[in-house]
């Protein structure tokens, strides 16, 4: 089974190397983009086929290591 | 004194923190592997060194926080043991539960180093009782992720408790808003409900000798050493 977990920082913390990016690409001309964050993807190769244990599992690892919850917000994609 | 520095696969600040300790203790600080699950008997302070633990994956000192070692140093902690995190240190310590709040991206993205000048909160803890409260004070910093930042509640917290142990000012003592990272209050080492953890970005351990320029993170190791021989 495969899951996907997305981290990105809380919309009330700053981020700085989003708020870069954002500047850089409109130096680069792309008008439009109102705002940038920056996040993390982890893809993760589970063993097993219990989708409810597996969302468990990985809500557990974002809990005790993969997120910073003081200042991160994830989310879990379980591809069938 | 009896002393444990704690070395992670990337820590890189351990002999200087265990010269540092030695030259105020006349005491060798024992190096403990991250991977033991207990500190040497009789251990009176645990150091957390600077550098890069685990290379800063993931979150600067996250894998760091979850290794072994680290349940032996909540359980010091929790007795009322001291520890201190300097730089790397530090980060390891907030992810590691045992302070507040978080280490973020120093707020314009340049990695900072070069001297700074602390301001001592307090001198009435056992990490800087050879300070004098409110006295100006230069030490290095070299850190990428030094912007401390914690949530309003926890903030005020810290403030009402007198838990901010250092700030960034100038020369003259005025914090300004000139810090190096972009801390919240100038925050520059904060410490534990009970103060026997402390936690700081700025290295104490680069000036204790004349020769390197400055001898003003001395003082921190010194009264460390008076407190435990008493």
């Amino acid at each position: 089974m495969k899951a996907r977990v997305i981290v990105t920082l809380k919309t009330s913390v700053l981020d700085p190397q989003g708020k870069a990016i954002e500047g850089s690409l409109k130096s680069l001309g792309f008008g439009g983009v109102a705002g940038v964050r920056q996040g993390k993807v982890f893809d993760l190769e589970l063993e097993g086929t219990d989708k409810a244990k597996a969302e468990a599992d990985i809500k557990a690892m974002c809990e005790k290591l993969l997120a910073n919850t003081v200042i991160e917000s994830y989310r879990v994609e379980i591809a069938g | 004194m009896k002393s444990a520095v704690i070395l992670f696969p990337g820590s890189n600040r351990e002999r200087d923190a265990a010269r540092a300790l030695k030259q105020a203790s006349g005491t060798d600080a024992a190096i403990v592997w991250h991977g033991e699950t207990a500190l040497p008997k009789g251990t009176d302070i645990v150091l957390l060194p600077g550098g890069f633990s685990y290379g800063d994956y993931l979150r600067c000192g996250a894998i760091a926080a979850r290794s072994p070692v680290m349940d032996a140093v909540r359980a010091h902690a929790a007795k009322g043991g001291l520890v201190l995190g300097i730089c790397n240190g530090f980060q390891i310590l907030v992810e590691s539960g045992l302070l507040p709040g978080v280490l973020l991206r120093n707020s314009h993205l340049k990695f900072v180093c070069r001297a700074q000048h602390l301001r001592v909160e307090r001198n009435d803890t056992v990490f800087t009782s050879l300070y004098n409260k409110g006295q100006v004070i230069e030490v290095a910093v070299a850190h990428g992720d030094g912007n401390y930042l914690a949530d309003a509640e926890t903030l005020k917290r810290l403030e009402d408790d007198g838990r901010v142990a250092f700030r960034y000012c100038d020369a003259s003592g005025d914090v300004g808003k000139a810090g190096p990272n972009g801390s919240i209050n100038a925050i520059a080492g904060i410490y534990s409900e009970k103060f026997n953890v402390l936690g700081m970005m700025p290295h104490p351990e680069n000036l204790i000798d004349p020769l390197v320029g400055g001898t003003d993170g001395a003082a921190l190791f010194e009264s460390l050493a008076r407190k435990t021989a008493a």
